[in-house]
């Protein structure tokens, strides 16, 4: 056995009904921001009592009106992964690094991981989940990856693939050199940069040829 | 005849998947109940928890209970723990909180107070081996077989090297080849060289994040791992279960590159957490969390001396490499000469050093380890030689270059097939050798053209183990795989050998993976470029068993012997007359009505244990075969990349741009071109990330890493890297694979990482830098002949 000293053991247990009043109480279900924004207690609790914006709000994702609790503190990528369900967006750093966590917003292609939830209530959200068909047909970008075989682990995969939609949006017919530009905001660690830029104008061709 | 499967491009199968978001890595899981962990880190390299006082955090609303070193198995030393009340490294986890979120147990982690008594700590192997130098663990500073001791050199072994270069005291290692006096002796040119090669991080893109639960006495863990079966031996290890009872999901791993290779010790706090509090626990590690428990690749400081006849044959070389092992003692310094002898082929070779403990992250196997470090180190001198040599760079490779009948390491064992002259000679056509070479050391505005080049060999393969089919109803075959998903398409394109045996179309092909209550077999790991040659031979092994079984249903049906029979396109069929015969899916309906061997009721006695549970768990779904590698092998399995490089360094400001990179391969018969090429390039890309920018940075007087993010520590971004690349493979199949492919991700590293400090140096005029990574500074120090900061041997810098 060791010699530290622990004190505070043993554990005080959480009744289920605790567990379900701390949930009312704080609301939360989860949140990446612990490291960013150590928030105390009571500090949290002075944000909900002032009750600057409301917690339920209704968000548009993918089409769809979504009712969710959020927290004032919360990441876009933290309510999209842990209360809507939707894990095609990744956390790859947390610190809009890496771009695994790329997002639609208005169109724009945004890191989810450095949005607060709060700040994006009317406006137009699209993740990996929102862009096949109602048909289950790809998206003309992900047709494009899926016949250059791009990706190899595929973790950036979704960012990237967000990456290019918001791309050809603006770009439609973008040289390799404009594609790497626009696709620079991700990071591939298996670095398969080659198969991705092939994949970006593959599917910027098909969705010129779909126009 | 269905087309051979081996050599085409054929998207593997979990593609889709992968690019609609319904891809599911270990941390998008979900359980009823699923509560969250946080790690508290250790903020010291090296200290001793005395107390801790976690009263206020386990009052707090939501939080359920605390786990500590005291709730987990001891390791002996120098095992690394999953939790410790001694952390080795800034950074290591002391002990995790749950919570009904994760904000939540971050709270508490805040609220947790904890005294330390700072221990001495060390983050340069070379100031641990001072007389008076501090030992990065209290058992001592090195392992000397299985001890842990302290090694410690005089005063005068540092006076006598003086402060350009690497002392060289008493070894822990060593080994010879020949007469290394004797091959000085016999040089024109010798080099005596001290060469710094950085620690980096493996960051692979997903986190090591895990999410378990219990449920009926069983495990059910979810984790990013490279490698499945072999995880799920090391966690029944680790948790001190049957194998029965681990059941373990990991069907896609978001990169490993060596640090996931079984999962990772980190993996077991959920599993403890979750067996304390009932509940299942998902622990999300987070990049500034990675970047601690991520593993990294062992840095060194090597000192080589080289011996070159006149007409360039290596007479002697010489390596004195000091490991950078970690807290945890993973080196690859020794290694390394193994790849340096099949590489250069030295007449004459001694191999010494020392792998000490010091207080950093802890390393691991990263893609080519020991070799990249090795070839990164050494190619550069190799340029350096030729221009004192009067020799072509080309030519001093070719003349230095290993043939069939080549042996090497300290055992100077032969090689199943080697073919890196054929891989020169069409690297230089493919890239243009002849005509960039003209552009060596042209200015033009302010940027100088470099060309470089860089051979790089590499293990790429094992033997032994074992592939299990089954042959369903429905007359489709199931491809059971023990081997990981992180990318590389093995899962599918290794079971592309049963699928040729037995005469398949792809469609007909399911590949089973990922999910070990689907019945996997024992497999090798999913790293060292294993996984090609093992699995291939082990798939092989399979379909020819289950040829023979489908050849022995069809004559007890049908009349005949066996071997009248043939297989293909869904059917088994008599030779002389196709219309007799009968379709897979009957075939497979026999074999359960014939039991014992054929319907996986009898596995064959030589299987793995694992593989025979597999096997009987599949018992009555088909014709079940499962058969194990008997196939024989001699020599060492070795894969190559030769890569090419040009870039063009700014004078004025240090930057390099690079223009192109060629890389071409020995890799025996190429089972998947697209893919292949985007293993070859993506592992050079990942070489010039060790070449350019990743490295460490410590404070020296408190020990913390201030490079601890991707932006501080950046691994190649796709503007960092030509737009213009190329790729080919002599494509000459290797004799003891029965369908001639050897392994691709190791290699393609160390020729990426030494290609482009070829080319640097070669845009410097020939003057060989002996450090990576290469950064702006670095080459704007060397070519305005500016005192560098930091000195020779520095370490993080």
């Amino acid at each position: 056995m060791s010699e530290v000293e622990i004190i505070g053991t043993p554990e005080r247990t959480v009744s289920r009904r605790k567990f379900i009043m701390g949930v009312i109480a704080t609301g939360a279900t989860t949140s990446s921001v612990g490291y960013l924004f150590r928030g105390s207690q009571p500090l949290l609790g002075a944000m909900a009592v002032q009750g600057s914006v409301e917690r339920l709000v209704t968000l548009n994702v993918n089409d769809q009106q979504r009712r969710v609790d959020v927290l004032n503190q919360e990441t876009l990528a933290m309510t999209l992964r842990y209360k809507l369900g939707l894990t095609g967006t990744k956390l790859g750093c947390d610190r809009a690094e890496c771009g695994a966590c790329t997002v639609l917003i208005d169109g724009v292609a945004s890191y989810a991981c450095s949005v607060l939830t709060q700040s994006v209530r009317g406006k137009q959200i699209t993740t990996i989940e929102g862009l096949e068909g109602a048909d289950g047909s790809l998206h003309p970008v992900q047709q494009g990856v899926f016949d250059e075989g791009g990706f190899q682990c595929a973790f950036c995969a979704p960012g990237f693939i967000m990456s290019m939609v918001a791309m050809i949006e603006e770009n439609p017919n973008p040289t390799r050199q404009e594609a790497a530009q626009a696709l620079s905001g991700n990071l591939c660690r298996c670095c398969d940069y080659e198969k991705i830029l092939n994949s970006a104008l593959r599917g910027a061709e098909y969705a010129r040829r779909q126009a | 005849m269905a087309e051979k499967l081996i050599g085409q491009d054929i998207s593997p199968p979990d593609l889709v998947a992968k690019i609609t978001g319904r891809a599911k890595y270990s941390e998008d899981f979900r359980a009823d109940g699923m509560i969250f962990a946080k790690l508290l880190l250790s903020p010291m390299p090296h200290c001793r928890v005395l107390r801790i006082d976690a009263s206020a955090a386990l009052a707090m609303e939501g939080v359920f209970g605390m786990l500590t070193a005291d709730d987990v198995p001891a390791v002996d030393a120098p095992g690394e723990p999953c939790l410790t009340n001694e952390p080795l490294y800034e950074g290591e986890a002391i002990l995790a909180i749950a919570a009904v979120d994760e904000t939540t147990a971050a709270e508490a982690i805040e609220l947790i107070q904890i005294d330390y008594e700072p221990l001495p700590f060390v983050l340069n192997p070379l100031d641990s081996l001072h007389p008076d130098g501090p030992n990065g663990r209290l058992e001592g500073n090195t392992r000397v077989g299985r001890e842990i001791k302290t090694i410690k050199w005089t005063q005068e072994d540092f006076d006598i090297a003086g402060p350009e270069k690497m002392p060289m005291g008493e070894p822990s290692d060593e080994w010879t080849v020949g007469d290394i006096e004797k091959g000085f002796s016999e040089a024109k040119v010798i080099l005596d060289e001290t060469v710094v090669h950085q620690s980096l991080t493996h960051h692979p893109m997903e986190p090591r994040s895990t999410m378990a639960y219990w449920k009926n006495g069983k495990i059910y863990m979810h984790t990013s791992t490279q490698s499945v079966s072999r995880t799920r031996a090391a966690l029944a290890n680790m948790l001190d279960l049957d194998l029965e009872d681990v059941v373990l999901v990991g069907e896609f791993c978001g990169g490993g590159f060596g640090s996931k290779i079984s999962g990772s010790p980190i993996m077991q706090v959920p599993a403890h957490l979750s067996r304390k509090l009932n509940r299942p626990v998902m622990l999300r590690i987070t990049r500034y969390e990675e970047n601690y428990l991520g593993r990294a690749r062992p840095g060194m400081q090597a000192r080589i001396k080289i011996g070159f006849r006149e007409d360039g044959r290596i007479t002697a070389l010489d390596i004195y490499a000091l490991g950078d092992g970690g807290p945890y003692g993973t080196n690859d310094h020794m290694s390394g000469g193994s790849t340096a002898s099949l590489a250069y082929q030295p007449l004459n070779q001694r191999q010494r050093g020392v792998g000490v403990y010091t207080n950093t992250p802890p390393k691991a196997a990263q893609r080519g380890p020991g070799g990249a470090q090795y070839i990164g180190m050494l190619e550069p001198l190799m340029d350096k030689a030729a221009r004192e040599l009067g020799i072509d760079r080309l030519d001093l490779r070719r003349i230095n270059a290993p043939d069939g009948n080549s042996v090497f390491g300290p055992r100077q064992g032969g090689l199943t097939s080697v073919h890196v002259k054929e891989a020169i000679e069409k690297g230089v056509e493919l890239f243009g050798w002849n005509e960039r070479i003209q552009r060596s050391g042209q200015l033009n505005g302010t940027k100088k053209t470099g060309i470089g080049l860089a051979v790089s060999p590499y293990t790429a393969g094992s033997t032994g183990f074992d592939g299990l089919l089954v042959i369903r109803p429905d007359g489709k075959l199931q491809i059971h795989q023990g081997i990981g998903n992180l990318g590389t398409h093995s899962i599918a394109d290794t079971g592309r050998a049963a699928a040729d045996v037995l005469g398949l179309q792809w469609k007909d092909c399911e590949i089973v993976w990922g999910d070990t209550s689907r019945h996997l077999p024992w497999s090798s790991v999913q790293a060292g470029s294993q996984t090609t040659f093992a699995h291939t031979r082990a798939n092989h092994a399979a379909g020819m068993d289950a040829k023979r079984k489908l050849q022995q249903i069809a004559a007890l049906d049908l009349g005949g012997s066996p071997s009248d029979y043939e297989t293909s396109d869904g059917r088994v069929f008599h030779r002389s007359n196709p219309s007799r015969g009968m379709s897979l899916g009957a075939a497979a309906e026999r074999a359960i009505s014939l039991g014992g061997t054929y319907s996986g009721a009898e596995p064959a006695e030589d299987l793995n244990d694992m593989t025979k549970m597999a096997v009987r768990g599949l018992e009555g779904k088909g014709l079940v075969v499962a058969a194990r590698d008997n196939y024989p092998r001699e020599g060492a399995i070795q894969s190559w990349v030769v890569g090419f490089a040009e870039v063009e360094v700014d004078v004025e400001t240090g930057q390099v741009d690079l223009i192109n990179y060629t890389g071409v391969a020995d890799v025996g018969t190429v089972l998947h071109p697209r893919s292949l090429r985007a293993q070859g390039l993506g592992g050079s890309i990942q070489g010039m990330g060790i070449a350019m920018s990743q490295k460490w940075v410590f404070d020296p007087v408190w020990g913390v890493s201030f490079a601890n993010r991707l932006y501080t520590a950046r691994p190649p971004g796709m503007l960092d890297v030509p737009l213009d690349m190329d790729w080919a493979a002599v494509e000459i199949p290797d004799p003891q694979n029965p369908v001639g492919a050897k392994g691709i991700g190791e290699p393609p590293v160390g020729a990426g990482s030494a290609a482009l400090t070829s080319a640097i140096a070669d845009a410097l005029d020939g003057r060989c830098l002996c450090r990576t990574p290469l950064t702006a500074d670095v080459i704007l120090a060397e070519i305005e002949g500016l005192e560098p900061a930091y000195g020779p041997l520095d370490l993080h810098v």
